[in-house]
């Protein structure tokens, strides 16, 4: 299906289902449940997981398949929330018109800084994509106050022209009077409750879109290039190829995710801040990328799930949560365990996403994705002992 | 002829901090070839040494002085520090005035203790490991040490002054034959600056003068040749990061009065200490120094209002347009040797 082989397919599939169906997969538990804190099925959350996905999908085409480790895609996240937003203020609300010019801005961007920063590798890459992306933020907070309204950040104002608002039109983000916002179906079935939001769906399906375009990449002849250029160059230009374009053109569209992915957040929440443009914002995204596996194709999303579950759910366990927790065990020892847990939950999540970060760098350098084919080969081991015929590989 | 002088001294005190950061990161990088992404971390930790040691000079006993009564009636709870108590009231809070300076014999041991811990527990395992992995695993021990400070101390920033004697400003430009009130600077500012000379000069005279630091030098030069000699270069190499860690520790000690120390101070700085680096040369050790100091003061010269009015916004970007100028014209940096690290 749509130049995919069988294998492919079933995983696409596999995808879309899981993705549509997150407004009822992440809400396990009933309401009002000790565990409901876990559900994960809320709007504000569920747009997250799906734009920092697409993010993280972007970043992926760079740094898993070149291996060039970028530390400044957050000032394309920046440049397409501003786009978006600056559409919003000369047209009207309709996300129709910002989005293409988020891809496009953080596009003609990303040409430029990739055309100058690609000329060096490794560390020097890092840090001038770095330079690049503190600059723009450093700007945007000073000198491009009168485009980016500095440290209040963009927004619709009243007095603002707008000239294709209509009479009738919604007074925040929609896609053709589809409110972003708005819930289509809130179904309250036997103590579970579940929320199907119009701007999740609509994130989801540019995700799906996404995911599946950076699949096409990654099984074209354009991907293997791009995998030559991380395992070596040097062999790469012997036999008579420039990395350079390949990169570049790399580069260019993880921007382009990115400058999507920020259009998308403004979608969602009509705000464009120059603090998403510092470069923690771009390392948050390297930390997703790995956490999750770089160089995989479902890794990448996986670790930008986890990190923003991590960020809004676990962020939530304060001691009071605890001592209801762990309330079946004698006081002292209560107030022990409470006291051990503490420092890494709340307040202290950064703390536990640290650590995590670490082991999975030190440990298991394919991420999520590793672990999960490690346990899988755990399981399917005493199987494979028996077809003592296994298939012959082919030499690489 | 003074606004000119007011400016390189305004830089020259973030430039004695960019330089002593870069320097610690340069011999990380010149005698292990680490990318080190948790120096700034260890920066920040040494800050928050004159803000320990501020806390235990200040704990105090608690007396109760029955003559006297509080606004409620009770007898009045009067609170000696104890330094004061054991030294009595002139020398005891003279002790605790000076407490940022006695930080420094606080902030030594543990600094290289902790570079010990980092590079034997650590850093070790990431010799042979790509570069951009040493990134990662540092990035994120940076955000776990960051973590532990705010666990312990709080997000907010924590004064931390300076003794009394050096907290007022003096009137530079009187001793150079300028009229009075031309050229007035912070005290402390030249105190940092001076000190950080003092240690710059330390570990250059360490590592140019004695033994040791002769076989450091021979080992980055070339470590296999030092190693079949019979000498345990990767001994001394951890001894270096200790070194390393301290220097950046020191950096932040001193740093404190400057900048009230807060838990993200760490890594504000080493976005702009790995600029320096790079621009100075990676792995040279005069570059990075030389780095520091003209990039402070070129930073602090971009902010005068004749140039800002000239270019708006140059203040805030002058450093990473130089970075950027100095990686793709000369990618060695201003004194990097040839052959390292340049691709």
């Amino acid at each position: 299906m749509l130049g995919l082989d069988k294998r492919d397919t079933k995983f696409l599939w596999i995808v879309i289902f899981l993705t549509l169906a997150t407004p009822v997969l992440l809400q396990p538990f009933p309401e009002g449940s000790a565990l409901a804190q876990f559900n994960a099925g809320y709007p504000d959350l569920m747009q997250r997981f799906a734009i920092f996905g697409i993010f993280a999908i972007g970043f992926n085409i760079l740094f898993g398949l070149t291996g060039y480790l970028s530390f400044g895609h957050a000032a394309f996240l920046g440049i397409g929330s501003y786009s978006v937003v600056w559409m919003y203020k000369l047209l009207d609300y309709n996300v129709i018109w910002g989005l293409p010019l988020a891809v496009i801005m953080s596009g003609i961007f990303a040409l430029g800084i990739g055309y100058i920063s690609l000329r060096r590798s490794g560390i020097y890459f890092s840090i001038l994509t770095l330079a690049f992306a503190q600059m723009s933020f450093a700007l945007a907070y000073s000198v491009l106050t009168p485009l980016t309204n500095g440290e209040t950040g963009l927004q619709v104002y009243t007095s603002d022209k707008q000239i294709l608002m209509g009479a009738t039109e919604p007074n925040s983000p929609h896609f053709f009077g589809i409110v972003m916002r708005d819930n289509f179906w809130q179904p309250n079935i036997g103590g579970w409750q579940f929320t199907f939001n119009n701007g999740y769906y609509f994130c989801a399906i540019i995700a799906i879109i996404a995911f599946y375009i950076s699949m096409r990449i990654f099984r074209s002849p354009f991907g293997m290039m791009l995998r030559a250029v991380k395992s070596n160059q040097q062999r790469m230009s012997y036999t008579g190829l420039s990395p350079r374009p390949y990169t570049l053109a790399a580069f260019v569209i993880s921007g382009m995710y990115a400058g999507l992915a920020g259009g998308l957040l403004a979608s969602m929440d009509p705000l464009a801040g120059a603090e998403r443009m510092q470069w923690t914002a771009s390392g948050e995204v390297v930390l997703m990328t790995i956490l999750g596996g770089a160089g995989t194709l479902l890794g990448p999303v996986l670790g930008a799930g986890f990190i923003k579950y991590f960020e809004n759910i676990f962020s939530k366990i304060n001691d009071n949560v605890l001592h209801g927790w762990f309330s079946f065990l004698p006081d002292g020892l209560e107030d022990f365990v409470v006291a051990v847990i503490h420092p890494f939950v709340g307040k202290g999540w950064h703390l536990t996403l640290g650590l995590l970060f670490m082991a999975v760098v030190i440990f298991l350098p394919g991420g999520l994705v590793e672990l999960g084919q490690r346990i899988g080969r755990l399981f399917s081991r005493k199987a494979a002992e028996d077809e003592t015929t296994a298939d012959v590989k082919p030499a690489e | 002829m003074d606004a000119i002088l007011l400016q390189i001294l305004n830089g020259l005190d973030k430039g004695s901090a960019y330089a002593l950061i870069a320097l610690g990161l340069t011999l990380i990088f010149g005698t292990l070839g680490v990318v080190n992404f948790a120096h700034g971390a260890l920066f920040m930790i040494g800050a928050f040494c004159s803000v320990t040691m501020q806390r235990i000079l200040t704990i105090s006993k608690v007396t109760i002085d029955d003559t006297k009564t509080d606004f409620l009636g009770n007898p009045l709870k009067v609170e000696t520090p104890y330094a004061v108590d054991w030294f009595g009231p002139d020398l005891g809070s003279a002790i605790i005035d000076w407490s940022v300076p006695l930080a420094i014999l606080l902030a030594i041991p543990v600094m290289i203790a902790i570079g010990f811990a980092m590079e034997r527990g650590l850093i070790k395992h990431f010799y042979k490991r790509p570069h951009a992995d040493q990134i990662l695993v540092t990035f994120g021990l940076a955000i776990v040490l960051q973590e532990i400070i705010k666990y312990f101390y709080g997000a907010n920033p924590i004064p931390t002054p300076a003794p009394a004697h050096f907290t007022g400003s003096f009137d530079f430009g009187v001793w150079l034959g300028f009229e009075p009130n031309a050229i007035i600077y912070p005290l402390w500012r030249l105190v940092y600056f001076i000190f950080s000379l003092i240690i710059i000069g330390a570990v250059f005279a360490f590592l140019q003068l004695t033994t040791f630091g002769m076989v450091v030098r021979a080992g980055m030069a070339d470590r296999e040749t030092v190693g079949l000699l019979g000498i345990n270069i990767n001994k001394r190499f951890t001894i270096m990061f200790g070194i390393a860690a301290a220097v950046a520790g020191l950096a932040g000690v001193m740093y404190a009065p400057i900048n009230s120390p807060n838990y993200h101070m760490g890594m504000d700085f080493l976005v702009l200490s790995f600029v320096v680096v790079v621009v100075g040369g990676m792995g040279s050790l005069s570059g990075a120094v030389l780095a520091g100091f003209l990039l402070g003061i070129l930073e602090s010269f971009a902010s005068m209002n004749e140039i800002k009015s000239l270019i708006p916004g140059i203040d805030q970007i002058i450093i990473y347009l130089i970075a950027i100028v100095i990686l793709l014209t000369r990618p060695r940096g201003l004194m990097g040797r040839k052959g390292v690290m340049e691709e």
